[in-house]
């Protein structure tokens, strides 16, 4: 941060391109820039064909420029071009209040809570398995094949299984979801902190033992922080599969709410414009829960002193 | 003395908590010790009542491997006095490690005896009875210097009080006051390994076991601390089991060189080597010591013929 903000102040009579700013993001501008492109071009070729119908139904002599505007406002178009997402997108989310069934806040706050929750419930069970197969061999052998079985399952079989079951036993709303999310998410946990808690150097491993350290210490104050890095790269992947376990929870139990709901109802009726909005949603949620991941592994990482 | 001992390690300080025993054996200690061993019967000393640090009889550890038996060690006796310096050298797998890590309870031996400290190696290990110096550092990196010192103490329940002022100690014993709250990826190797050397002296084991501890190391760091550890044995009379491929280090250190040989690992020679306690680096042009080291030398090469 210091870095680039003194940067900024000596490059002051430097070119546009030296710039620490322009460096940093110009390449991830180009690439956006190049998708927007392309997505124009596909959001013309794809709606061309619906536009030209409507206009030769409704038999209204149309131009070529008429023909291609139309493919970029179409109410239900094939694919919405990128501004009708976005406008989309800003109207749903600052157009009503928080709580209103329509505002796309509202749908992910219940698609957040279930992912947050389901996340939790995953890192617990990932972490507690992880223990269990690096402190027995015996266990290692029994738990690992169901555990990488259980990931074989295709989620969207099993999600509707879930809801009913849990239903019937009086589990309803956030937690048949959050445990959907925490099945899908449990196991990148679980592969990265069994990996994690096995990472030291045999030679840390036999200091402790001329010390005559107990498990509960070797534990402690060398298999917890080896496993660190593993651990934020697990849950780095852990928290979006939790967000899509969340999501996918919402689509075959006809939910009310959550972004899955609201792709299931665009889905419905047609509501292109709408399933994409939410999809942006679902991105922004995405990226701002990695983020969030991110920001804390870089203070533990200042924490423990890693050399950045 | 290039880097000077620090004051904290004074005798007559009252800070330094030496166990009086040691105080008063070791003037005595550096005389005479049984050393013997089955392949050259000698029998130095039969008539002092020494205690013994370290009693080797008779002890064999063959490992099974994949491609057939390693005999790492072969009916070999050795007996240390309390006070010695012992150094151990050979060719690689002549079984020096296997030593030492027989004599940590690190390996369990095939077959024969062994007493440390007049107790067995497991109980030896679980008293906390020595401090085991391995060939790398072995810091931990996520803990900062003092906090690498500490752990040992963390681990065997020292107050913090005590901790804090342990640290700082033997710290100073090893001239790194002022390294406290830097990382280990921030120190030279030769510092490292100082760190690594106090952390194993921290808890005052009598007892010190090291590994080619400078084996990494440049020449002129190496003769630097070999001046250091010397000091700090003929200042705190601990006993030291020191493996080392350098013919000079051994002589330069020791009260006895073991050499060794390999396949099946045995020890081919036992040599006294009395210096006096505050030598310095030149006795190194000496006769007497190019003697020894001539001693060494052969011994050295007779085991190698005996294998090709
Ligand atoms: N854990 C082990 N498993 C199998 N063989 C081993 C093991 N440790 C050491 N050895 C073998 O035992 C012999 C002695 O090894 P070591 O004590 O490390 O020798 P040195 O330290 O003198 O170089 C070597 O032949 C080595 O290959
Ligand atoms: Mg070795």
């Amino acid at each position: 941060m210091t870095n680039s903000a003194l940067a900024l102040s000596a490059s002051g009579g430097g070119t546009l391109r030296q710039h620490p700013l322009f460096v940093r993001y110009a390449p991830i501008a180009t690439i956006v820039l190049a998708l927007i492109v392309i997505w124009y071009i596909a959001a013309v070729l794809m709606n061309l064909s619906l536009v030209r119908d409507g206009f030769e139904r409704e038999e209204t002599p149309y131009t070529v420029s008429e023909l291609i505007e139309g493919t970029m406002s179409a109410e239900r178009p094939l694919l919405p071009a990128p501004h009708q997402v976005i406008s989309a997108f800003v109207d749903s989310v600052f157009g009503y209040a928080p709580t209103a069934p329509r505002s796309l806040v509202y749908h992910s706050a219940v698609t957040l809570s279930a992912t947050l929750l389901g996340f939790l419930l995953g890192a617990l069970l990932g972490i507690g398995l992880a223990l269990m197969i690096v402190h027995s061999r015996v266990l290692e052998k029994s738990l690992l094949p169901w555990i990488i079985c259980s990931q074989m399952v295709p989620i969207l079989a099993l999600a509707p299984i879930f809801v009913v079951v849990l239903g019937a036993i009086g589990l309803q709303g956030l937690l048949p979801k959050s445990i959907i999310s925490a099945y899908l998410c449990f196991f990148p946990i679980t592969i990265g902190m069994v990996k994690g808690f096995t990472a030291p150097d045999p030679m840390q491993l036999d200091l402790m033992r001329t010390w005559s350290a107990t498990p509960r210490q070797v534990l402690s104050k060398l298999r917890w922080p080896s496993a660190v890095p593993f651990l934020f790269a697990s849950l780095k992947v852990a928290i979006t599969i939790s967000l899509i376990g969340a999501i996918v929870a919402e689509l075959p139990t006809g939910a009310e709410a959550g972004i899955g709901a609201r792709l299931l109802a665009g889905s419905y009726y047609g509501q292109t414009i709408q399933i994409w909005a939410a999809l942006l949603a679902a991105a922004v949620l995405a990226s701002g829960l990695i983020g969030l991941v991110d920001l804390t592994e870089r203070g533990v990482a200042r924490q423990m002193g890693t050399r950045s | 003395m290039a880097l000077g001992m620090p004051k904290a390690l004074k005798l007559d300080d009252p800070d330094v908590t030496l166990p009086r025993d040691v105080r008063e054996s070791f003037v005595a200690s550096s005389e005479l010790v049984g050393m013997n061993n089955t392949a050259d019967a000698r029998i130095e000393s039969t008539a002092s009542p020494q205690r013994l640090a370290v009693d080797v009889r008779d002890v064999s550890l063959t490992f099974e491997t994949a491609d057939g038996k390693v005999d790492a060690l072969s009916n070999v006796s050795l007996q240390i006095a309390d006070g010695e310096f012992v150094s151990f050298i050979g060719p690689s797998g002549c079984g020096k490690t296997t030593m030492l890590r027989v004599i940590a309870d690190l390996q369990q031996p095939t077959s024969g005896t062994l007493l440390v400290n007049g107790m067995s190696a497991e109980q030896a290990r679980l008293e906390r009875r020595y401090g085991y110096v391995f060939q790398a550092p072995a810091l931990f990196p996520w803990r900062t210097i003092e906090k690498n010192l500490k752990l040992p103490l963390e681990i065997m329940g020292f107050s913090d009080s005590e901790q804090k002022l342990r640290a700082a100690r033997y710290l100073a014993l090893v001239n790194l006051t002022g390294f406290e709250r830097k990382f280990p990826w921030q120190l030279s190797g030769g510092m490292q390994q100082r760190v690594s050397i106090a952390r194993a002296l921290s808890f005052d084991p009598a007892l010190l076991l090291m590994d080619e501890p400078f084996g990494a190391l440049d020449e002129i760091v190496r003769d630097h601390l070999n001046e250091q550890l010397l000091q700090l044995w003929d200042k705190t009379g601990k006993t030291v089991l020191f493996v080392t491929h350098s013919i000079p280090e051994a002589v330069f250190l020791s009260t006895k060189i073991v050499v060794m040989s390999p396949r099946p690992g045995r020890i081919i020679d036992i040599i006294d080597c009395n210096f006096p306690r505050d030598r310095t680096l030149e006795i190194r042009e000496t006769p007497e010591f190019l003697k020894i080291a001539q001693r060494v030398r052969v011994g050295l090469r007779a085991g190698h013929s005996y294998d090709e």
